[in-house]
């Protein structure tokens, strides 16, 4: 019987502060007051150790390659310009990303939103479809039978070679690039939410027999908790793949979009812009993958503690 | 009086390939209402694949389970099961385990708020009602087996079905446990069927411990009734002879007669 154990429990609780009150009454407010102030102030040195220690580091290492970089390439008859070059060149584009003078000439902002609404869509319906492809082949041994062979080939074939198709599908760049993306990121959403199905235990299983969940019930209550993991971790391959696959897309399909705008770059000789929207799709990519990545430990808080 | 649940004539075979292996043979067994039946055996004597076809989650390759004559084969809250390894889903709080099953069966029977009382009053009864908000992870392998009874408990069920469920714990856990579900034998009067191994568990909570023999083809060597009065008090059944004399007389059987063959 549990009850002794709970009985403890409060009994000591109790027990613990009784103790120095019994001892000391008048003193009891200023023994428990003074205690508390220390670790205040303490936990924010802390905060602040620890931030430093993650936020130095790095900073150091990027200041030492700035002063390599430049060193490098100040030289006369260098091919690519020193970070003080660039900054000179592409301060208008860095100060004033909204600006927009029709056509393909706008601000970094625009670029990178139209970009991002691509992935968006694409991604959006890749994860959908994914996810309900990879449940059905997790759960159904024919269709894994059926299917999987022509996953493992269909998922090689490099993004960009699908281009060509889709322009040819479509007759239109819109659509081609979204297509591309969904293309590129469903392959590892699939196999990881099939893997993640198929590993459900069968204790699980059991669960939903006995109180007899019924199909849908089972795949919102059990299937998708307990895949969760592992669908997570093929949205975060997806989400950097789809990232991946959209600027070398819109290189080739043209209009607005941090791909073409790089292209554009490239074809004006403006080697400082082309470095400014590396360093953007770098931090931007960077953060999708958080994004997910902390969508994910949000969500499986309960699983993975198993 | 008919029997309330009766295995009658079951056959299990498995068949991997052209290899088949039969694991029980010619399996009958009637248990009365409110009955507390216990069965024991050495691992590997199919007590667990018995216990998986009366719950319905295995077939069975002959003859048939009657749960108040109607023959049962698939899974159903009428026939819960507390799992060995509590089986509680992770992502789901303590309230809400049990409530995953109360939603399914009271669905139409029970409003929202009596389902809600009767979850947590199917907690009381195993005294996890404090931990309710707590996640599996966050308490202990106890308080977990605690919790996988209130889930099988609050479902209802015309018998409870035990799976080693002290099998994974301690053994002061273990005792405390045990009490606990004679406890609520005694308030609820459920029939209950216990798979064990262990002889002094089946002797202090069943009113008749089924003893299987050593597989393959394992099937019942001996039924004993265990004529001791409820309320039972672990304590004072230590030196009660009748409580000595069943245990001697599980232990010859599994020890003695039917001694466990390590398979080579």
């Amino acid at each position: 019987m549990n009850m002794p154990a709970i009985k403890t429990e409060p009994a000591t609780a109790i027990v613990a502060p009784k103790t120095p009150a019994a001892s000391a009454p008048v003193a009891t407010p200023v023994v428990t007051m003074t205690p508390k102030r220390p670790p205040r102030a303490e936990k924010y040195s802390k905060m602040a150790k620890d931030a430093a220690v993650r936020v130095v580091p790095p900073l150091i290492v990027i200041a030492l390659l700035m002063l390599f970089w430049e060193l490098v390439c100040q030289r006369a008859g260098s091919t690519l310009p020193p970070p003080s070059r660039v900054f000179k060149d592409t301060k208008e584009l860095i100060f004033d990303p909204f600006f927009d003078r029709g056509g393909i000439d706008k601000g970094l902002f625009w670029h990178l939103s139209a970009s991002l609404q691509r992935v968006a869509l694409g991604y959006s319906i890749a994860a959908i479809v994914g996810v309900a492809l990879g449940t059905l082949v997790g759960q159904s041994v024919w269709a894994m039978r059926g299917l999987d062979p022509l996953f493992q080939v269909l998922r090689t074939i490099p993004p960009l070679a699908w281009l060509p198709l889709s322009l040819a599908a479509f007759r239109d760049g819109q659509p081609s690039a979204i297509f591309v993306i969904f293309i590129t990121s469903v392959w590892p959403i699939i196999i990881n939410t099939a893997v993640g199905i198929r590993n459900i235990p069968q204790d699980y299983r059991n669960v939903a027999a006995v109180v007899q969940l019924n199909p849908l019930e089972f795949f919102g209550k059990i299937m998708i908790p307990a895949a969760a993991p592992y669908i997570f971790t093929g949205l975060r391959i997806g989400i950097g793949l789809s990232w991946l696959a959209i600027v070398a897309a819109e290189m080739l399909i043209g209009g607005v979009g941090i791909g073409f705008f790089i292209w554009d770059a490239w074809n004006s000789s403006h080697i400082s812009e082309i470095i400014l929207a590396l360093f953007y799709v770098g931090i931007i990519g960077f953060v999708l993958d958080r994004l997910i990545a902390g969508l994910g430990k949000i969500v499986t808080r309960g699983t993975s503690a198993g | 009086m008919q029997a309330y649940l009766k295995l009658d004539h079951i056959d299990k075979t498995f068949t991997r390939g052209n290899a088949t292996t039969e694991v029980l043979k010619e399996i009958n067994l009637t248990i009365d209402k409110g009955e507390y039946v216990s069965i024991i055996g050495h691992s590997g004597c199919g007590k667990s694949t018995l216990l998986n076809i009366v719950a319905g989650l295995t077939d069975c390759t002959n003859g048939c389970v009657l749960l108040e004559n109607r023959e049962v084969n698939s899974p159903g809250p009428d026939r819960a099961v507390v799992f060995q390894n509590h089986s509680l889903l992770p992502w789901l709080t303590v309230y809400e385990n049990v409530r995953l099953g109360v939603d399914k069966v009271f669905a139409s029977s029970k409003t929202r708020s009596e389902r809600d009382a009767w979850v947590m009053h199917n907690l009381n009864l195993v005294q996890m009602a404090h931990a309710k908000d707590k996640r599996p992870s966050e308490i202990s392998g106890g308080m977990k087996q605690r919790v996988g009874i209130a889930r099988a408990l609050a479902m209802e069920p015309k018998v409870l079905l035990l799976d080693e469920p002290f099998g994974a714990l301690d053994a002061l856990t273990r005792a405390h446990l045990q009490d606990s579900v004679m406890a609520l034998h005694q308030k609820l009067g459920n029939t209950i069927l216990m798979i064990t191994h262990d002889v002094d568990e089946a002797v202090l909570l069943s009113d008749r411990i089924v003893m299987m023999t050593n597989g393959p083809s394992a099937r019942i060597g001996e039924v004993l009734e265990v004529p001791l009065a409820r309320p039972r008090k672990r304590l004072e059944l230590a030196t009660n002879p009748g409580y000595l004399k069943c245990r001697q007389r599980v232990l010859e059987f599994l020890y003695e007669r039917h001694r466990f063959v390590e398979a080579a």
